[in-house]
């Protein structure tokens, strides 16, 4: 998971991941279309976003296409945000509990 | 070869022959995928996608293209009011690579057509499927209630 981190916290490398979203299923050249950054620069992004498991790439012939894997980030949702809407919803529903429970009283 | 629109990896500290059967076994599936793959697992065969509730509910039919315990299963994938319009099929190929201690399960979902109410199905179902079962291969236990 470190890696992952790390992989996101690069704004180019967000940026290429958004970029899979829109479209998925990229080669390197059409990913360094309209990036003021030099294509062995993207290609080192897209190693990192690779070794993450953030992107995925499959073979096509002579050339590689990169998908966006969103396995690792439905992860960390899983692992680093529900628990933490749980709690919130928690504790409204103690809050409410409570009101509720004066109200009565 | 079809240009692959969706591509999922995920590792998972497991056996080969304990992947595949997690992707059949109704057992299995019922714990963390919540449904039930029904077939012979011949190719040629049909497959059916149900509820493991008791209502039982057909989601999804297809056909097993690839059949090879326990590296690779390929199968055709469409809602059953789509049955017999061929053209309308999805694929799904599952392929498992032992790496190390871990192995490496790639999905593959093609065949897709943009805006359809299948691609927007997968999208969101695949994520929560595929982190399930690494959950429950791993840890014993499956992620709560997915859907």
């Amino acid at each position: 998971m470190d890696r992952v981190f790390k992989a996101l916290a690069d704004p180019t490398r967000r940026r290429l991941l958004d970029r899979l979203h829109a479209r998925n299923g990229q080669t390197l050249g059409e990913l360094c279309a309209h990036l003021d950054i030099t294509r062995q620069a993207v290609s080192q992004h897209l190693g990192r976003l690779e070794d993450a498991n953030l992107v995925a790439t499959i073979r096509r012939g002579r050339e590689r296409v990169h998908y966006l894997n969103p396995i690792p980030i439905h992860e960390i949702h899983e692992r680093w945000i529900q628990k933490y809407e749980r709690q919130h919803l928690n504790a409204l529903h103690d809050l409410k509990k409570r009101l509720e429970g004066e109200h009565h009283g | 070869m079809d240009k692959p629109q969706f591509v999922y990896v995920t590792y998972i500290a497991t056996s080969p022959e304990k992947l595949w059967k997690a992707l059949i076994d109704p057992a299995m599936t019922t714990k963390y995928w919540q449904h039930v793959n029904v077939s012979d697992w011949k190719p040629g065969s049909r497959w059916e996608h149900r509820g493991a509730d008791k209502e039982r509910e057909l989601k999804l039919v297809g056909k097993v293209i690839e059949s090879s315990s326990p590296r690779r299963l390929v199968l055709t994938w469409a809602f059953p009011a789509d049955e017999a319009r061929e053209d309308k099929h999805t694929r799904v190929t599952f392929e498992i690579e032992p790496i190390g201690d871990v192995v490496r399960l790639t999905v593959t979902h093609d065949r897709l057509e943009p805006d359809s109410k299948m691609l927007d199905g997968i999208t969101k179902g695949w994520p929560k499927v595929l982190s399930s079962l690494k959950t429950m291969l791993e840890v014993g236990k499956p992620l709560p209630k997915l859907w």
